[in-house]
């Protein structure tokens, strides 16, 4: 019994030591439980909420873009779509060929359809179909009860009510790409579309406005439970423009079947009443996605409709810069207003020979004579005399070869060149023959339609240095100065300034000046004033000169002049300035002066109408708008 | 076994149930209600569809406990190594026959009842080694040879488990068996001989381990490491602890386990929620009703007059203690995730039924105390 007693006493023993190790270690578990849940609760706490809360972002409607009267030519326009959540459907197939019957769907749509509805989750929504038109939705409303698991919701896509004539002002937006995130975490939004043209490109922060913001409760598959909080966004801003639509469109039309470029500037404050290009191309194609094709059709087109030539196309100016270089001239004063000069058709300089357009020559003319008849022997003469330096600090105070600031992308400084110019980028000195060529504004010059209409306006209106621009303001409010005082003075005596004026005055509007067949009609009791230009696009070989010039309508398309007008009106109080740029179009008075009458007609009538005429209706009466004011876009719909 | 039944010193079943531990009982009881409620909270406050199967299991197996209860003590010794071989027999039919879960043969499907054999075994274990050392004086137990048979009884369920493969619990059936020669009396030098052989065997095992068991040894030393991976039970575990605070965020108010970050929040996670919505006074109060019933059924083998039962009596409350301990060391991090229910409280009808059977038979135990069983065979 003694061996029972001590076996038993050391089982006790142990027991105890077991009971004893199990106390302890279960002790251990709650000291590390109260360091999770007390001592470190607080960090436990905020990896809770952040598990719990999801935020999502409520995009805010796009600020619309305004003509300056309020006309939209941007705008956002409702866009009811069909979802489809797979969870409220025992047949994804069936609910598919239901909603087939009333919107037919392609089976390249019902394979991505049905892919999405595989590859998400299956309470959240796949995209059917969207742009439905009011008709559909209807259809589909009243057949709820045979569309399980259907759903409509309601967005904004981007509209153009225009389409092409405000293309290359307006741009367009597209899904943003790699580069394009900055950091606004709105553009990680499924289906969000920034500016990538055009004035939405430049103002693109303003007119997105700023992202609102949902506070969601989810559960661990993401499902939402219920919302806890929600910030609205801020709307984007309206941007009103300077345009002024119908005189856009009135341009765009009237240059719709050339290649060519139209700037219409207020001389007074530098506002860009229109700025055509045609070819154009139809901004509505990016909101919804350009096809391999389309784009290939754009890029392909030896018009290039997708560059906005009044900006960023070059020409050498031609005759039109021929005030420029009498402004150098008289600046320098190697010559006066009334001293003249011969032209025998031809100006020998060493071994080389510079004609003038006219065969035979002028005879004797001064500055006035030899810009309403654009003699070219006159300017070589002058510009011999000034030299380039001169003529290219002169032509940058007109706003030629500059950056002008514009606030539209995709502008172009162009090219006047210089001594140092040409030693620095050829290595080669300049040559006197050069000067000659520059003087009747060819060789390297190369300057853009909207730098001619710049040019213009400066020369108009008492020699100011107006800077062009588009923007007029933002939710209302003026962004710059308009008033011509605002702007500074180039320092050009105003009897030079008078002097050009008077002598484009005489291009148009006296027999023998080269655009006198584009005058203005009599009873509009208005005159303009202005410049041709003709540009050669190849050199003219000297056999070609002797077998005696072919018409310019003979030659192939892109062996043919451009043809270039810069003009303004009214003539004895300037308010309008204009430039055409028509590529291949043969003579400036022929191919370029039409359209700036026509245009400047337009301009003309319009002026006293500016704030009494009706805006222009949209031309596309089935898009509804979508007030300022209109709501982010809703949650689905059950 | 008529014999047996006739020396029973005429003790009616009348009198066999006043002689059950009733505040045990209760004490099972508390731990069983617990589960309910945090079924109940697991599911969004519903009864369905685990609480109410909880609550019926729970009945069943009371009943079943106390049926067991009242069987003699002398007729389970005598079925101690009977019920071994059937044990063993479970775990080869569950290696043919069985069903794959989670990767793993576990589950024998019975029809109704899906039974988890190695579970079942651990108390056939602890009865046959209770039988084996209950015959055993001091001297014999101090003789090496004399723990080859139980060391090799032991070493075919855990071979078996391990092939399943159930790394989790065939370790802690060889903790389990361990303890129970610690408590038979075996020197403490032969378990640091054995735990510095396993130290040098362990790499060597590592190495046949499966892929998810690698896993989650390392997870377990790097939660971070793979936040979404396998990591993510115990990092959202963590959560839902820290979350709960010292007070809890309130019952069916816990933002994790109810908005489903936490993973099977209703079987072994269960402590987790428990811990969320009722804070750390709550999971600390858990803890303490774990410890009772642990103290108690300890407290019951030091006053079992007889070896086998005194043995018995350690193993069934070791054997709880294991479940208890790694499931909330598992859900905290602090040991790997091992699919271990904390029992009572769990979801899970094969865990609770056979946790009521090992204090069936603690009970029987209890209730049989101070029965007269032949004593130890001589030296």
């Amino acid at each position: 019994m003694k061996r029972e007693r001590t076996r038993r006493a050391l089982f006790t023993r142990r027991v105890l030591m077991l009971g004893a190790g199990k106390t302890v270690l279960l002790g251990l578990l709650t000291g590390r439980l109260w360091q999770l849940q007390v001592e470190e609760s607080e960090r436990y706490a905020v990896l809770a909420e952040e598990n719990r809360i999801s935020v999502r972002l409520l995009p805010p409607p796009r600020g619309r873009i305004l003509d300056r009267f309020g006309v939209p030519i941007a705008e956002n326009r409702m866009n009811w779509r069909a979802m489809l959540v797979a969870e409220r459907t025992d047949d994804v197939a069936a609910t598919l060929a239901t909603f087939s019957n009333l919107v037919p769907l392609s089976d390249h749509e019902r394979a991505r359809i049905e892919r999405d509805v595989r590859r998400r989750r299956r309470f959240v929504p796949v995209l059917v179909r969207e742009f439905l038109d009011w008709e559909d939705m209807a259809r589909i409303e009243v057949n709820a009860p045979d569309l399980p698991g259907i759903l409509t919701d309601l967005g904004t896509s981007r509209t153009y009510p225009f389409g092409e004539p405000f293309a290359h002002l307006v741009g367009y937006v597209a899904p943003p790409a790699e580069a394009d995130l900055d950091g606004d975490p709105m553009l990680q939004l499924p289906g969000i579309r920034i500016g990538r043209a055009g004035l939405e490109r430049q103002h693109d922060r303003v007119l997105r406005g700023r992202a609102g913001k949902v506070q969601l409760e989810v559960n661990a598959v993401g499902r939402v439970i219920r919302e806890l909080d929600r910030q609205e966004g801020t709307p984007g801003k309206t941007l009103t423009t300077t345009l002024d639509a119908g005189l856009q469109l009135a341009a765009a039309k009237r240059i719709e079947n050339d290649s060519a470029a139209v700037v219409v500037l207020d001389a007074r404050n530098g506002e860009v009443l229109a700025m055509a290009s045609s070819p154009s191309f139809d901004p509505n194609i990016f909101t919804e996605g350009v096809s391999a094709a389309q784009w290939r059709a754009w890029t392909t087109n030896r018009r290039n409709p997708l560059v906005n030539k009044a900006i960023a196309g070059l020409y050498a100016p031609g005759s039109t810069f021929k005030m420029v270089v009498a402004l150098a001239g008289l600046e320098a004063r190697a010559v006066t207003p009334g001293e003249r000069i011969a032209c025998w058709g031809v100006t020998e300089l060493g071994d080389a020979k510079f004609h003038c357009w006219k065969r035979g020559g002028h005879g004797w003319l001064d500055m006035r004579e030899a810009i309403k008849q654009s003699c070219d022997c006159y300017f070589y003469e002058v510009a011999r005399r000034v030299g380039i330096d001169r003529i290219a600090a002169m032509s940058r105070r007109f706003g030629l070869g500059v950056d002008l600031e514009l606030d539209l992308p995709g502008a172009r400084a162009g090219l006047v060149p210089t001594r140092e110019w040409k030693r620095a980028t050829q290595g080669v000195p300049w040559q006197q023959g050069e000067t000659l060529v520059h003087g009747i504004g060819q060789g390297f010059l190369q300057v853009t339609p909207l730098q001619l209409a710049v040019m213009t306006a400066r020369m108009v209106n008492g020699g100011r240095a107006i800077q062009p621009h588009l923007t007029r303001a933002l939710d209302g409010e003026l962004v710059r100065g308009h008033r011509l005082e605002d702007w500074p003075a180039m320092g050009i005596p105003e009897g030079h300034l008078q002097l050009m004026r008077d002598a484009m005055a005489g291009v148009v509007n006296e027999r023998g000046g080269t655009a006198w067949a584009s005058r203005l009609p009599a009873e509009l009791g208005l005159q303009m004033g202005g410049k041709t230009g003709t540009t050669q696009v190849r050199r003219i070989t000297l056999a070609e000169r002797e077998r005696g010039l072919r018409r310019q309508e003979d030659l192939p398309y892109e062996w043919r002049h451009h043809a270039l007008f810069v003009g303004f009106a009214p003539v004895d109080q300037p308010v309008y300035a204009i430039s055409v740029v028509v590529e291949h179009g043969g003579g400036g008075s022929t191919a370029a002066a039409p359209i700036a009458r026509d245009v400047l007609i337009e301009t003309l009538l319009r002026d006293p109408a500016r704030r009494t005429t009706p805006p222009p209706a949209p031309p596309r009466p089935d898009t509804q708008r979508v007030a300022e004011a209109a709501p982010a876009p809703s949650p689905p719909r059950r | 076994m008529q014999r047996l039944l006739v020396r029973d010193r005429g003790i009616s079943i009348a009198g066999k149930l006043a002689a059950v531990s009733w505040p045990f009982v209760l004490l099972l009881c508390l731990l069983a209600a617990t589960g309910y409620a945090m079924l109940y909270s697991a599911a969004g406050g519903s009864a369905e569809p685990w609480a109410f199967r909880h609550g019926l299991r729970f009945a069943f197996g009371l009943l079943l406990m106390l049926s067991i209860a009242l069987v003699d003590i002398r007729v389970i010794l005598w079925l101690a190594w009977p019920l071994f071989l059937v044990g063993v027999g479970l775990l080869v039919a569950v290696a043919l026959h069985g069903a794959v879960g989670k990767g793993a043969q576990r589950w024998l499907d019975l029809g109704p009842i899906q039974l988890q054999p190695s579970e079942l075994m651990k108390i056939f274990i602890v009865i046959a080694l209770a039988s084996w050392f209950h015959r055993a004086s001091i001297e014999r137990v101090g003789n090496p040879l004399f723990l080859i048979p139980p060391l090799v009884a032991v070493a075919i369920p855990v071979v078996l488990i391990l092939r399943q493969p159930n790394l989790g619990n065939a370790v802690i059936t060889c903790l389990l068996a361990g303890v129970m020669l610690f408590a038979a009396g075996v020197r403490l030098w032969k378990f640091a001989l054995a735990g510095s052989a396993a130290a040098v065997a362990a790499p060597i095992a590592y190495e046949r381990l499966h892929d998810y068991q690698k896993n989650r040894i390392l997870t377990f030393l790097n939660p971070e490491s793979d936040p979404l991976g396998t990591g993510y039970h115990i990092i959202q575990s963590k959560i839902a602890l820290g979350s709960g605070g010292l007070f809890g965020q309130g019952f069916v108010q816990g933002t994790q386990s109810q908005l489903n970050f936490l993973p099977e929040k209703q079987t072994d996670f269960i402590f987790t929620m428990l811990a969320e919505e009722f804070g750390f006074v709550g999971a600390a109060a858990l803890i303490g009703l774990n410890l009772a019933i642990v103290l108690y059924g300890l407290a019951m083998a030091l006053a079992c007059r007889h070896q086998f039962g005194r043995l018995v009596a350690v193993g069934i409350t070791t054997n709880f203690f294991l479940y208890v301990f790694v499931n909330i060391a598992m859900v905290m991090g602090a040991i790997p995730v091992g699919g271990v229910p904390l029992p009572l409280v769990s979801h899970g009808g094969s865990a609770m039924i056979t946790v009521m059977i090992g204090f069936g038979v603690l009970m029987s135990v209890h209730v049989h105390r101070d029965v007269e069983i032949e004593g130890e065979q001589p030296a």
